[in-house]
């Protein structure tokens, strides 16, 4: 009586997770190449970052396409449905994260060879943190975990402040190099594109605490 | 009200009687059980059902639900070997006292059934005898009572140029929605639906969901479904049997969006059952 009975949707909702964390990888590896790119001044690496955004958008239109299906077709209730409406949610998050992975490439694009005005340390500090963060999300996404959901968001503050005093960092740069403008807009830039890389890492956190408790927190406030 | 209930023979036609009724809940069950011989099919179950909304009872098959339903208006009084103990408080009135007039409760707690069961004779002849019966002579009254019985069914464009043709001669879901109209013209505070739109095809079923939905301004209903869509489409509160026990009883949203009991969110979700 209790034997499981769904095991054709229950196989269906493992294969959207496994689509899931493919998107996710990719996002990563995307994130993680174009702060390479940005860092050694590497143009190809850059491009590639660029050119390679289309396979992420395509993995969120198939996660998409499944989950409605899914919806359409074995009418979801409460958990069911609460995890097919998070792989919507967090599928259109890990999208913009692969943008912000296009962003950070355009601006390394932008500077070009330019010689950098300072030695980038704290860009990529911050920056290991984000990711660290997106990890987090992601794996409390893979494992259903709460608590390592919330340790990820609590981390979103300490992004929010390198951000705050970096940027006031880089403009104090520009009137003794006025010949750098350009690269420390585009510096400042990217510090913003890491904050935004924390913020969508913490609304991953959120969706993982709604999907296993109904509820819903925001944890960016 | 109450003494009414004990003792009248015929119902008032002209007032609806669950506008006379003050309290948010038109039932009380407290404690109700239910037994086939020796086996005992509900343990002990407590709910309030609210006036003026749709309840849904859910469950696997043998769970009690249905039982429980019949036991509203003593339709288990025909299952020889049936007996309940416990209360359904109706108007401060307990159902399950042998002192009820049973034909004036089913006056008031109406039913219909999974399978369309139309009498054989016309639409029209399909709902009057039971007014005559109730005391409503006059031709002009009793064709009235058909056509707003009909309306309310939504079923009178579909019929009213072939009142005098045979039941039988209708669809399925007109068939079914006859039937709810036959009930309706008693008046009824209370209309209890088994699996009602089961055997129906699913045009025909959505317009008695509509219909039942519709009804709610003037009646309570409390519906048997095996059907989970249904019971989230058109309930307000649902509750979950299981083996004689209600697990669960809530917001028919809470129970389809993020339900208390783990067995519940087991069953709804179709991973037993």
């Amino acid at each position: 009586m209790f034997m499981n009975m769904r095991s054709n949707f229950d196989q269906n909702l493992k294969e959207l997770k496994s689509l899931q964390l493919k998107m996710a990888d990719e996002a990563q590896v995307s994130i993680k190449n174009a702060m390479l790119a940005l860092l050694n001044q590497d143009i190809q690496l850059a491009e590639k970052v660029i050119n390679g955004d289309n396979v992420i958008d395509d993995l969120e239109y198939e996660i998409h396409d499944k989950a409605l299906m899914l919806i359409a077709r074995q009418s979801p209730v409460a958990k069911d449905l609460r995890r097919l409406h998070v792989a919507l949610r967090v599928s259109s998050e890990v999208e913009r994260l692969g943008d912000i992975a296009v962003n950070i490439a355009k601006s390394a694009l932008h500077i070009g060879n330019e010689k950098h005005v300072k030695e980038l340390i704290d860009i990529p500090h911050m920056m290991e943190m984000a990711l660290e963060m997106v990890s987090e999300a992601i794996t409390s996404f893979y494992s259903e975990d709460i608590e390592l959901a919330e340790k990820c968001a609590e981390k979103d503050d300490k992004v929010d402040q390198m951000f705050g005093s970096l940027v006031k960092e880089l403009l104090t740069y520009i009137p003794q190099n006025p010949d750098f403008t350009n690269q420390i807009i585009q510096l400042a830039f990217v510090c913003r594109f890491i904050e935004r890389i924390a913020d969508h890492s913490t609304n991953i956190a959120e969706n993982v605490i709604y999907l296993e408790t109904g509820k819903r927190y925001n944890l960016n406030a | 009200m109450v003494t009414a209930l004990k003792e009248r023979k015929t119902v008032d036609m002209t007032v609806p009687l669950n506008r006379q009724i003050q309290s948010e809940n038109i039932l009380t069950v407290k404690n109700l059980e239910i037994f086939y011989g020796e086996k005992r099919a509900v343990n002990g179950i407590s709910m309030d059902i609210e006036k003026n909304s749709v309840t849904a009872l859910i469950g696997p098959s043998g769970c009690g639900k249905s039982t429980f339903l019949r036991s509203i208006n003593r339709m288990n009084d025909l299952i020889p070997g049936a007996r309940a103990e416990g209360e359904i408080l109706y108007e401060e009135l307990n159902i399950l006292s042998e002192d009820i007039n049973v034909v004036a409760l089913r006056k008031e707690i109406g039913m219909v059934f999974q399978k369309p069961n139309p009498f054989p004779k016309s639409i029209y002849g399909n709902i009057a005898p039971a007014l005559k019966f109730a005391g409503i002579n006059k031709k002009s009254k009793l064709d009235d009572i058909v056509e707003e019985s009909l309306r309310k069914a939504a079923l009178w464009d579909e019929v009213k140029d072939r009142l005098h043709k045979s039941a039988l001669s209708l669809s399925g879901g007109q068939q079914q929605r006859l039937c709810i109209a036959r009930t309706i013209a008693m008046k009824p505070t209370v209309i209890l639906l088994d699996e009602p739109s089961s055997a129906l095809d699913p045009i025909s079923n959505a317009k008695v969901e509509d219909l039942i939905v519709d009804l709610k301004k003037d009646y309570s209903i409390i519906i048997v479904t095996h059907n989970m869509q249904q019971a989230s489409r058109i309930s307000d509160k649902t509750a979950f049997f299981l083996s004689g026990d209600l697990i669960e009883y809530d917001k028919t949203e809470k129970i389809f969006t993020n339900p208390s009991v783990q067995k519940t969110e087991e069953y709804i979700s179709g991973r037993f059952g």
